[in-house]
């Protein structure tokens, strides 16, 4: 992929990726999509359960995020509008992305997934794509992006 | 002919609603029940004959694996389609397409013979075993570790939970798989990692007890798998590489934190119910030292403890079947309504209020 964005940066801690996490979910609505890549222990889920506890506090509330890879979807209901976290790890090819029903998800939810590689050509184009790398205690936060859509909001959440 | 009080009924369990697809056939007796069959399909023969992969996603193959499954069962128990008294089901939760294969199945089944059906919860079928296996009496302590499940269960009724914690991300089974792939040690990560584990020294290496230091049942492994992660990389940098032993010691270290964790939340749990049963499900109870330190923990609590058979622990259609035969014995049954739902917390009191990770697919 080519992004038209593409934005780089170090978390020193794992509460400071937890703060990004969460300012940048202050703005995702239906259709958006952030996609996680990186190796096990990376902190996709890390980045994926401090979002969606942050959404959940912004509404007054507290829920565990258990890990999704043996259930693969775990969907989450803020008040109204879905979202989905999911791990494609253990799917074994794009049709089954399908039967989950996490293609329609794309459209009419929030979707953060984990693994998405395995979504070869289902991967939607304007999905924001986060890559993670472990540097000792810290993590390599790499944002891509082709849509407009999320200039404005990594700028935004990416402000020290 | 006189009808068979429901004490006796021979009941069909069908369950589809994980990766494997699987049926039984149990019969009541005297308040229990016998095992007549106890089919599970799982993802070895899916792949032979389908060619399928792992996980079972599509509704559809459930549907026809499903079909093979309970003539599978009837064969095995040597009853026909006519002498089953009632059919039980897994109607949540779990991936929707293998539940809800499973439900219309049952309607199918429930509608052509005018027999009775009942919709049982997934997580209630693990959390009744014990008393299907071992008699036990209501209440009880559950310590359910199954798939992705990680969670302590006070058992009052066939209807009735207590959720008192569990893990808030992890559970053990991931995190035994996640750190043998982070060692290289292939997969399924439990039995592996404890033989290597057998080789090392759980005293080398010092690894976090993740909220131990807080009150309550809740768990979290997630840490833990980022630890050892953090102690490969140390190792491998500073030696240029992983020896075996490290493997081994890491190994050894990452089990005994675990142990440590698993038996001190038990012996909370016990104190905070005062039950007088630990049942401890999956694979857990296969590990020899976390069984080991969960028994020492119900023994000094004045506990007894129980581990039912591992095949009975993980996914099967018999204890579905046998959920399903404790609500219908309590007079319970489901219609043509019946729904499928991927989300169905076991403790239905304590989920608005708490709110503990009880959404989503399977919690």
């Amino acid at each position: 992929m080519m992004p038209d964005q593409a934005l780089h940066l170090t978390s020193p801690t794992p509460d400071t990726t937890a703060k990004i996490a969460a300012r940048l979910g202050r703005s995702l609505g239906a259709g958006d999509v952030i996609l996680l890549s990186g190796p096990v222990g990376a902190g996709k889920s890390h980045f994926a359960r401090a979002l969606i506890q942050s959404r959940l506090a912004a509404l007054g509330r507290h829920e565990d995020v258990p890990s999704p890879t043996y259930t693969i979807v775990q969907s989450y209901d803020l008040d109204g509008l879905e979202l989905w976290h999911a791990d494609l790890y253990r799917l074994g090819d794009a049709s089954e992305c399908d039967e989950l029903g996490l293609i329609d998800a794309f459209d009419s939810a929030v979707c953060l997934v984990e693994w998405p590689d395995r979504l070869g050509a289902l991967t939607p184009k304007d999905a924001l794509h986060l890559t993670l790398s472990v540097q000792g205690e810290a993590r390599d936060l790499r944002f891509e992006a082709r849509s407009p859509r999320w200039q404005a909001r990594l700028t935004e959440a990416l402000q020290p | 002919m006189p009808h068979p009080t429901d004490d006796s009924w021979t009941v069909l369990g069908l369950e589809s609603s994980c990766d494997d697809t699987a049926a039984a056939v149990l019969r009541g007796t005297g308040g229990g029940a016998v095992i007549l069959s106890n089919i599970v399909l799982g993802q070895t023969e899916l792949h032979a004959a389908f060619g399928g992969v792992v996980p079972e996603i599509a509704a559809r193959a459930h549907a026809e694996k499903l079909d093979l499954a309970v003539e599978a069962a009837l064969e095995s128990a040597d009853v026909t389609l006519e002498q089953i008294d009632a059919i039980a089901v897994t109607a949540g939760p779990g991936l929707i397409g293998g539940v809800m294969a499973g439900v219309m199945l049952a309607k199918g089944l429930a509608a052509a013979t005018g027999k009775p059906m009942i919709g049982v919860n997934h997580l209630a079928g693990h959390a009744l075993t014990p008393r299907l296996t071992d008699g036990v009496g209501f209440p009880y302590l559950m310590l359910l570790v199954s798939g992705g499940h990680c969670q302590f269960l006070q058992v009052v009724g066939p209807e009735d939970f207590t959720r008192l914690g569990g893990t808030i991300d992890d559970a053990p089974g991931e995190a035994f798989d996640k750190v043998a792939k982070l060692l290289g040690l292939g997969q399924p990560g439990g039995p592996l990692v404890e033989a290597e584990a057998r080789k090392g020294d759980a005293k080398r290496f010092s690894l976090p007890r993740p909220l131990l230091d807080r009150p309550g049942c809740d768990m979290s492994f997630s840490g833990l798998k980022t630890a050892v992660l953090r102690l490969r990389d140390t190792l491998v940098a500073d030696q240029g590489g992983l020896h075996a032993q490290d493997r081994a010691d890491i190994c050894a270290s990452f089990q005994a934190a675990m142990a440590d964790v698993l038996a001190e939340k038990t012996r909370r749990a016990l104190a905070q119910t005062q039950a007088p049963v630990l049942a401890v499900a999956g694979g857990v109870a296969a590990n020899q030292v976390l069984r080991a330190a969960l028994e020492q923990v119900a023994a000094a609590a004045g506990a007894r403890f129980l581990a039912p058979p591992l095949k009975l622990c993980t996914d099967n259609a018999a204890m579905i079947a046998w959920a399903g035969l404790e609500r219908l014995r309590m007079g319970a049954r489901d219609d043509m309504s019946l729904a499928a739902r991927p989300r169905w917390p076991l403790d239905q009191t304590a989920s608005p209020m708490l709110g503990s990770g009880k959404k989503g697919a399977k919690a």
